[in-house]
């Protein structure tokens, strides 16, 4: 195995700018024929095959498209003879509630109850190809697909019906599974499809059903599997387990970038049942239980070549302005490093002007679930069970690792504990595959917190620079934003400005980064709305007047007034208080925020939130709920506490009781208002409503005095 | 190798180990039994929360010889076959979770909470509950579930 190419791969698609397209090299070989075949493994029924396009179009912002299948041909639903229906989807459930909400959108448009529809998700061998859960697609993307092929399977289910009873198709009714006709006969899915092989093409233009008729989408339903998980009967990737399964643990280096010295294995290769894996850097073990790996592991004596000269979590932000590549991206013009500081030549009618520099830095998702993996090889095929967002990305990584087709090698994600954008590269997962070939046996391998920490990837620190100018009228004259490495997602601002700039430049990363919840768009927000605040305290002008005389878009005006109306702007609701507010728009979805914070002696605390989001039309008000709530909680750490500490490649902070994420305490009371815009198509919302929360905390704090320009949220000593 | 009896769920295991074993590593890798979650090892999260002659203990920082003949009660237990502890419902009917990893140990923490505190105000969940993480932030409805978990015992008539 070539471990150090595969690592460097991973890396090479992290970064979340790129947003992980990875080109879809899969094909789903099997043609109608084929697909009759596997019909018939199935006993028969319908399916509802498709030729769409099934790989979306990525966010990439470089046409990423390239390459991607466009012509595959993959099933999406089956009805069985006993009338259950399948639905096959590449999406992964992490906690978003996809599981339920899919199946909401095939109840309604192929008229079942709930009761009747299986999912099965991200397993490479039977769903159809799917770049990875991430980007908020799901809902926008994934539910309208499997829509029309419910839509297709209800017509050819009415067709023959018709045929069964020899009459018009528009006399028939259907419903709960079942069609009837005029005179009062019903025959249920299962009876139509007995005995059949039927298969059914979706294309891409099949009609959509309107909104206005949704039934089962649009109602507050638990979570389809909710009794499993809290019975604990639910196998999430570390539970799984195989017969004859070993426990494996990978030697790692003290610090990123260590390489190894010298190795003596000698004490771990006598221990009784175990067996010590190298293989290039690759230093691994294998027993038959926890305690001995971790015995074993310990016995394995290193030498390292420590790296040295490494930027830290304070020199952090001068480094990524030194190593800072020239401007790309969306409004850029390829300017040279600094010219964001350089006076403006296009804005004689300015004023006054606000420059300030914002620092942002690494952190970490802290998924309760660790990366894990369960790896077992079939003659030359392995099969890995893993929590990834990316099932068809970590295929891809294994098959390489290995030197093996694609299709030598499936990956199956069970309902996982949580990703936040945290788990698209999950090398535990090659990483157990290594062991298992060299073991002979089914090999499991579960993150500490520690490796989970060091050896998963961080939301990418950033340096964002502004200079504002406002005209005579008070105007915003022009915007100078440039955005060094945290990331370009919410560079843009969404107010009128009669000449910006918004650049993003790349820079080097001492640490591994990637994904997260929002992307870079909450550090953008945080950088864009402080300043907003800041130059509307300047102006003497309220923050949310200021704001709505520069924003034209009546959806982000809507969520702002909503917000203020709810929160009482501009008082608080008690003398002594701070009320800070912020707003923005990300992925389509729309979101605004109010804090309001109390002093305390050591600073201040959090006494209440309002927010208000709107994401077009709602399909499970309850499910949506729960993802802006998580969403603003998760929020609350990167606003008020979190921060990765690192030097010489070390993270010094990589523990829980170290690193602090939010927990009930920290949580205050949120009051949360859903617009549902029925007459406009579904936005993701997993991620757009986290932007607003620091720089509304931010701008309330303001109450007590001067801010820092940095995360977390700190008043000036 | 020294042996230990562990009492689980009512019934003897004879493990075989040392005193300093964690708990949790003999519960998920040799008795299998997942439903107590890994989530940091190090007694901050409170995934692998279970029940210790009927405290809310971290099984993860538990050690294996102080509780050698203890009574030990993981999530596998808690329902009566096909009847859910009332725990259980109200986190179901409150909707109080996401990804649901951290909700066994929530559960379990939940029930000893309730035994030493069986009427809590939010101020006690939040102080009581606060070793255990919820990283997808259902704190709200969490809380929620713990209030409808009090009612539901109170119409059971269980106070213990």
């Amino acid at each position: 195995m070539d471990e150090p190419t595969a690592r460097a791969a991973s890396a090479a698609i992290e970064p979340e700018r790129y947003e992980l397209a990875e080109p879809g090299r899969y094909r789903f070989d099997l043609d109608r024929r084929g697909f009759l075949r596997v019909l018939t493994a199935m006993g028969g029924g319908l399916l509802v095959i498709s030729t769409v396009p099934v790989v979306a179009q990525q966010e990439t912002g470089r046409g990423g498209a390239q390459g991607l299948a466009t012509d595959a041909l993959a099933g999406w639903l089956h009805i069985g003879p006993n009338g259950r229906v399948t639905v096959y989807t590449g999406k992964v459930e992490i906690g978003q509630n996809v599981r339920t909400s899919l199946a909401q959108t095939v109840a309604d448009e192929l008229c079942v109850p709930m009761g009747v529809i299986s999912l099965v998700m991200a397993d490479t061998d039977l769903t159809p190809f799917d770049p990875g859960t991430f980007g908020s697609r799901t809902t926008p993307t994934m539910a309208p697909q499997l829509a029309r092929a419910a839509a297709t399977a209800r017509e050819m289910l009415l067709d023959l019906a018709a045929a069964h009873w020899q009459v018009a198709r528009q006399t028939l009714g259907i419903k709960d599974g079942t069609i009837s006709d005029s005179l009062g006969h019903t025959i249920s899915f299962g009876e139509l499809t007995r005995g059949q092989n039927l298969t059914g093409v979706v294309s891409s233009q099949a009609p959509e059903e309107s909104r206005d008729r949704w039934a089962v989408r649009g109602e507050p339903l638990h979570k389809v599997n909710a009794r499993d998980i809290v019975t604990g009967r639910h196998e999430y990737p570390p539970d799984v387990i195989r017969p004859n399964l070993l426990v494996g643990r990978v030697i790692r280096p003290p610090a990123l970038g260590a390489t190894v010295k010298t190795v003596d294995d000698s004490h771990a290769r006598a221990m009784p049942g175990v067996i010590v894996v190298r293989d290039g850097e690759f230093i691994g073990v294998v027993a038959p239980n926890e305690r001995l790996a971790k015995t074993a592991a310990a016995a394995v004596v290193v030498e390292w070549n420590l790296p040295t000269g490494l930027p830290t979590s304070e020199t952090i932000f001068d480094y990524l302005r030194q190593t800072a590549q020239p401007a790309q991206g969306r409004g850029g013009g390829g300017d040279p490093l600094g010219a964001a500081a350089s006076p403006p030549s296009a804005s004689p009618t300015s004023t006054r002007s606000f420059d300030a520099t914002y620092r942002i830095p690494y952190i970490a998702h802290v998924p309760l679930e660790p990366r894990a993996a369960v790896a077992e090889w079939t003659g030359d095929k392995v099969t890995v069970w893993t929590g990834t967002q990316r099932p068809f990305g970590v295929r891809s990584d294994v098959a390489r690792a290995f030197h093996l087709a694609d299709d030598r090698v499936r990956v199956i994600v069970p309902d996982m504990g949580s990703g936040y954008g945290g788990k698209h590269t999950v090398d535990a997962a090659t990483e157990a595959a290594r062991l298992a070939k060299a073991a002979g046996r089914p090999v499991k391998i579960v993150y500490t917190r520690a490796e989970e920490f060091m050896w998963g990837y961080f939301r990418p620190a950033g340096v964002i620079t502004i200079s504002a100018g406002v005209d005579a009228a008070g105007r915003l004259a022009f915007w100078h934003f440039d955005n060094y490495n945290s990331g370009s997602s919410g560079l843009n601002t969404p107010y009128a400005v009669a000449a910006k700039r918004e650049q993003f430049h790349s820079a080097e990363s001492p640490l591994k980064q990637g994904s997260y919840r929002g992307l870079a768009a909450t550090a953008n927000h945080y950088a864009r709305e402080m300043q907003m605040d800041a130059i509307a305290r300047a102006l003497g002008r309220d923050a949310v007047d200021f704001r709505l005389a520069h924003i034209t878009d009546p959806r982000l005006r809507a969520v702002l007034t909503t917000v203020a109306r709810k929160a009482g702007w501009p008082n608080t609701s008690r003398p002594g208080l701070g009320l800070g507010i912020a707003c923005g728009t990300e992925k389509g979805s729309y979101i605004a925020t109010a804090a309001e914070v109390s002093r305390t002696p050591d600073g201040f605390k959090v006494e209440r939130l309002v927010a208000a989001f709107e994401c077009g039309a709602i399909v499970n008000p309850d499910g949506l709920r729960h993802q802006v709530e998580g969403a603003i909680v998760q929020g609350l750490g990167g606003a008020l506490f979190e921060s990765i500490r690192f030097a010489d490649g070390k993270i010094l902070n990589g523990t829980m009781a170290q690193y602090r994420v939010p927990r009930f305490r920290d949580v205050p009371p949120i009051d949360i208002t859903l617009i549902d815009r029925r007459d406009l198509p579904s936005a993701g919302a997993g991620e757009t409503p986290i932007v607003c929360v620091a720089p509304a905390i931010g701008s309330a704090v303001r109450a007590f005095g001067t801010v820092d320009t940095a995360l977390p949220v700190a008043l000036k000593a | 190798m020294p042996q230990f009896d562990l009492r689980i769920n009512g019934k003897t295991h004879q493990v075989d180990g040392a005193p300093d074993d964690s708990l949790l590593s003999v519960l998920r890798y040799e008795l299998n039994l997942t439903g107590s979650k890994f989530g940091c090892g190090e007694g901050q999260c409170g995934a692998c929360t279970v029940l210790v002659d009927g405290l809310a203990v971290r099984s993860c920082v538990t050690r294996i010889g102080p509780v050698a003949g203890k009574a030990i009660t993981t999530i596998e237990a808690i329902a009566n076959g096909d009847a859910l502890h009332p725990v259980q419902e109200a986190f179901i009917e409150a909707d109080a979770f996401q990804c649901g990893y951290c909700t066994t140990g929530m559960v379990m923490a939940t029930i000893g909470l309730l035994r030493t505190t069986p009427n809590p105000s939010e101020a006690e969940i939040a102080r009581l509950m606060d070793r255990n993480v919820c990283r997808c932030g259902a704190y709200p409805r969490i809380v929620k579930a713990i209030k409808l978990a009090v009612d539901k015992n109170r119409q059971a008539g269980i106070r213990s």
